[in-house]
């Protein structure tokens, strides 16, 4: 673990999220985002953790964040992604939705544009009529937010008003949105379920409603498989891990225990499926490794060089499949290791992107590894 | 009660008039609000306008001080470790462990300094930068005690080590002199620059004899007169006998040693050996421990209790824990000399000194503006077994007692709340009941505070808080028309009145508008439709709907019946369930049996007998109107049904 540095910065972090990479790069991650939560002063900040540390003549150590640049935001920051490599949508518990601009020149954040009130109550004209935004989501331009109020907006980066709003889509509380393929979303709520939108239809209902028998577990994230969109993987108040494929059947296909509390975010690594992160209320972070399971396969990460690995894809392709579906605990050789040893307050939310790792806590501290599969 | 020991300190209240204005209090938790009770005359006769605020008082001021954050979450992880790691070990490795502990605090604290300094020198403000400057040395201080007791009480080394470790203790914290010595390191020539003595009699005073020997070698080589001087000094620095850390000597045989040492000094300051040179030869009385010898260095040592180890140094190397004490008194006399009194700083050191945990700790509670130190400081010495035999006159210990302050302290901020749970689980007597007080008054914001709140009340099985957290829930999910979160909320509380009264909103709405809202949630309630009466009439009567929009027409009307029959309706919705019942009546092929049809018509009649006369009267036309359309359906269905099952029977 001596690959983890950390950093207190004197605020409850509710977000952290990496820029993401131009495409191009070959280069690791350096830049992320932390936005905070009950403070009475909440903050979105952009840290480094790149060789920039380096030149800082304090002499600090070189892996600790630096501090960018900050500024002010109203009310709790309940969910933050990169729109592009400099503007950042963040979703308020005041109902406002904001873009903000990371100028990297001079390294300041200014407000791009906002929506007040995008999710509301009652009356959306009353002081305090705001209802708080559970989720965002982007694909460039494109930006779908959903709400406590249980509605669902999607706005366009460059227009002013929504292009499309749900009204009670759902009446319970909706934690966590993601997009399942261009026009179509995957939401879930606070009682088990897990339900498809499809953008392009008037209808304002679900295409598809998904649930958890029995105890109605609410649901609180969401992430969708980066190459087989039929995979889904959800987290649930009781801290369990469900896998969902959404070809087949309304049930989960394979229930994980896993935390003692709340499972907070749930991330398949981008580029390597393979692996998946959650983290949770009880303090723990986990990495769920499948690739064990199937050893003898060539990663996907070098799968062009060889040519080799291209008569073999179908069986490869299955290979994964099992991975994550097969619900038969006898093949089920996945590794689960968790990467905070002492844990105690809650990690609400973690990003990974290439090797590289970052989470933040309630113990207002944010962690980075940088050499995450060393 | 016992007296108290200082006069309580008088605080003003900015932006009150406390001399012309009466003043009412209220406590709180960990503050105290104030507002002014005496307003001028009608019309503002005074012509001083009477103020109308509120003032919150805080108790503990340095919980919101943005820099202190970092002390206060970091510690915590320290704390949170030393409560689990209780009791593994044992003997010497357990008092290993609890120095490491007491180490990793002093990190924190340092680690807070230098953050405190850098935001100190960075601020431009001056009212701030000297806002900074003051918090560092009340942090420089509160580190100074705590590696104090760290020597004395975790660690108690024992006469030899107890020396070295004071030594440390000083060298660490008495930094004024740093730059001096940088500055005249740095210079072309060191033994020409003015404060070159200066620097040797520092390295002198602190014991650093490897540092004075490397100087005094410089003053030789750069002047040849003095060399065998130099010489000689450098041999008695070098031949000082120093006591060892590990069990390598005994002590007896370390106070041989020393007898000889020192009066090998003495016999060179007594033959003038370093008559010629006035720096030298107070240099040899100082490691003769001559006291005012060592005193004339007053300015270079700064503090009493350098003096009190140089002091210590020179002539009781193999000085006892217990024998401490008088010489600390002694010096502390001596240093100050009747010019200036003791400060706080040097009370708390001097009770120390003396051995006198419990003055400590109080002489620090009063003198330092937060409860952090003493909550975490009097929890460490606990778990050392130091604190056992003390029982207060109120609460349950001394440790309990700060770290229940502490923790209410962390539950008045607006966000430090979190941690303050993890110290109320450490305190076995009154902890739990602390924690019920303040969770319930937590403000709940957002669903995800709520949940996070109730996670913690549902770990402790507080069931009356998770109650009223959800309850407080599903109120405001009610008022802002979600009535399907309420819902939610209320069947997480098991709140079955207020399950009822949610019911019977859903099925109002339904009675004013002919459909159902939120039917993601009703059509998916589950087991959880059993909590109350009204819940589960809702959900079948939903399934009603379901199945007679699905055309399973003698299932719904079987159910239909059955709702009422089993008295699960309401009585006042029973009119609804019996207009429902009539396109049922009214289909082409004959639903309701016989038997069913008498059951509708007594239920019927039951509801409409149930009023008087003057009611029925009061009721309007469509109320009539509909009973008798039943009446209607009611007959012709029975008509058909005793003809279906005349010639069923009949065939």
């Amino acid at each position: 673990m001596e690959d983890v540095c950390a950093k207190f910065v004197s605020q409850k972090v509710s977000k952290a999220r990496w820029r993401p990479l131009p495409a191009a790069a070959l280069q690791p991650p350096d830049v992320f985002a932390t936005g905070s939560w009950d403070n009475e002063d909440n903050r979105i900040s952009i840290w480094s953790v790149g060789d920039l540390g380096n030149v800082g003549l304090s002499g600090e150590y070189q892996g600790e964040p630096q501090l960018l640049c900050d500024i002010r935001h109203n009310g709790d920051v309940m969910d933050m992604q990169f729109l592009d490599q400099e503007r950042i949508v963040v979703a308020s518990s005041t109902g406002n939705v904001t873009i903000f601009r990371h100028h990297q020149n001079n390294q300041t954040l200014s407000a791009n544009q906002r929506w007040e009130k995008a999710h509301y109550h009652v009356d959306r004209d009353a002081s305090c009529g705001g209802a708080a935004c559970t989720g965002v989501i982007c694909s460039n331009p494109e930006i779908v937010t959903v709400g406590e109020d249980g509605r669902i907006n999607l706005f366009r980066a460059d227009q002013k008003d929504a292009v499309r709003t749900i009204d009670n889509a759902d009446s319970s509380t909706l934690h966590a949105v993601t997009f399942l393929r261009t026009t179509e979303i995957l939401t879930v709520n606070s009682i088990g379920q897990l339900k498809i939108w499809d953008l392009r239809q008037q209808r304002n209902e679900p295409s598809q409603i998904f649930s958890l028998t029995g105890d109605r577990v609410p649901l609180h994230c969401v992430d969708r498989h980066p190459n087989q969109q039929h995979i889904v993987a959800t987290g649930g108040q009781d801290g369990m891990l469900s896998i969902w494929d959404i070809r087949q059947g309304t049930m989960p296909v394979s229930l994980l225990n896993a935390h003692e509390a709340e499972m907070w975010e749930v991330h398949f690594h981008p580029s390597n499926p393979d692996h998946l992160f959650t983290c949770s209320e009880d303090g723990s972070l986990w990495h769920w490794d499948t690739s064990t399971s199937v050893s003898e396969k060539p990663s996907f990460l070098h799968q062009g060089g060889r040519s080799t690995t291209y008569f073999s894809h179908n069986t490869i392709n299955q290979s994964v499949v099992s991975a994550w579906l097969s619900n038969d605990p006898t093949k089920d050789r996945m590794e689960i290791t968790n990467l905070i040893p002492n844990q105690t307050l809650s990690v609400n939310s973690l990003d990974i992107l290439g090797p590289c790792l970052v989470y933040g806590t309630d113990a207002e501290a944010i962690y980075v590894n940088r050499h995450l599969f060393a | 009660m016992e007296e108290p020991d200082a006069e309580p300190p008088l605080m003003v209240v900015p932006g009150v008039d406390s001399a012309a204005r009466q003043l009412c209090f209220e406590w709180g938790p960990a503050e105290m609000l104030v507002c002014e009770t005496l307003f001028g005359g009608r019309g503002g006769g005074e012509g001083r306008p009477s103020s109308s605020c509120v003032f919150v008082v805080r108790k503990d001021q340095d919980i919101y001080i943005q820099t202190l954050r970092k002390l206060f979450n970091e510690s915590h992880g320290i704390f949170i470790g030393l409560q689990r790691s209780e009791e593994e070990f044992a003997g010497k490795s357990r008092k290993t462990q609890l120095v490491q502990v007491s180490k990793n605090y002093r990190s924190v604290i340092r680690a807070c300094m230098e953050d405190m300094h850098q935001a100190a020198v960075s601020a431009r403000d001056p009212a701030l930068h000297s806002q900074y400057s003051t918090q560092v040395s009340i942090l420089s201080a509160m580190e100074l005690i705590w590696n104090l007791c760290e020597i004395l009480f975790v660690e108690a080394a024992v006469a030899g080590p107890l020396l070295l470790r004071l030594l440390d203790w000083v060298r660490l914290h008495v930094c004024d002199v740093d730059n001096m010595v940088r500055e005249v390191l740095s210079s072309e020539n060191p033994s020409k620059h003015e404060l070159f003595w200066n620097v040797v009699d520092v390295f002198v005073l602190q014991g650093r004899m490897d540092e004075a020997r490397h100087l005094l070698s410089k003053e030789a080589s750069a002047n040849p007169t003095s060399v065998n001087m130099c010489r000689i000094l450098d041999d008695l620095m070098k031949k000082m006998p120093v006591p060892s850390l590990g069990n390598t000597q005994t002590l007896t045989e370390m106070e041989l040693k020393w007898q000889h040492w020192h009066e090998e000094c003495q016999r060179y300051l007594q033959d003038g050996t370093f008559a010629s040179n006035s720096h030298m030869e107070s240099i040899c009385k100082i490691l003769l421990g001559d006291e005012n010898a060592i005193l004339e260095k007053k300015e270079l040592m700064t503090t009493w209790y350098h003096f009190l180890v140089t002091r210590l140094l020179y002539s009781h190397p193999t000085v006892k824990p217990m024998e401490l004490r008088f010489y600390a008194q002694s010096s502390m006399d001596l240093f100050l000399g009747g010019e200036s009194s003791p400060e706080p700083l040097d009370t708390i050191l001097m009770a120390a000194f003396e051995f006198e945990l419990h003055q400590v700790i109080k002489e620090c509670s009063i003198a330092l503006s937060n409860w952090w130190f003493v909550a975490h400081l009097t929890d460490l010495l606990d778990h050392c077994k130091l604190l056992q035999s003390h029982n207060l006159y109120f609460g349950s210990n001394m440790r309990e007692f700060l770290l229940l302050e502490y923790a209410s302290g962390l539950f008045s901020h607006y966000s430090l709340w979190q941690l303050g749970v993890d110290y109320f689980d450490h305190c076995p007597e009154y902890g739990r009941v602390y924690l019920e007080l303040h969770i319930e008054r937590i403000p709940l914001n957002t669903e995800q505070k709520a949940l996070k709140v109730l996670r913690i009340c549902e770990q402790r099985q507080m069931h009356e808080q998770v109650r009223s957290i959800c309850k407080i829930m599903a109120m405001k999910a009610l008022r802002n028309n979600r009535l399907g979160s309420a819902l939610s909320w209320s069947i997480r509380a098991k709140d079955a009145a207020f399950a009822t009264l949610i019911s019977d909103r859903f099925l109002k709405d339904y009675c004013e508008k002919g459909c159902f809202s939120d039917l993601d949630l009703i059509d998916n309630l589950g087991p959880s439709m059993l909590l109350s009466d009204r819940l589960t009439f809702l959900g079948k009567y939903r399934e009603f709907h379901r199945l007679y929009g699905e055309k399973r027409f003698s299932e719904a009307a079987k159910l239909l019946l059955m709702l009422m029959t089993a008295h699960i309706a309401p009585c006042s919705f029973w009119m609804t369930l019996l207009t429902d019942a009539l396109p049922l009546l009214e289909q082409k092929e004959v639903i309701f049996s016989a038997e069913q049809t008498y059951e509708l018509m007594r239920c019927l009649e039951d509801l409409t007998a149930g009023k008087s006369d003057k009611q029925k009267f009061q009721d309007d036309d469509v109320e009539t109107m509909k009973v008798e359309m039943l009446r209607l359906a009611l007959a012709r269905n029975l008509a058909r049904v005793i003809v279906k099952e005349g010639t069923l029977e009949g065939s």
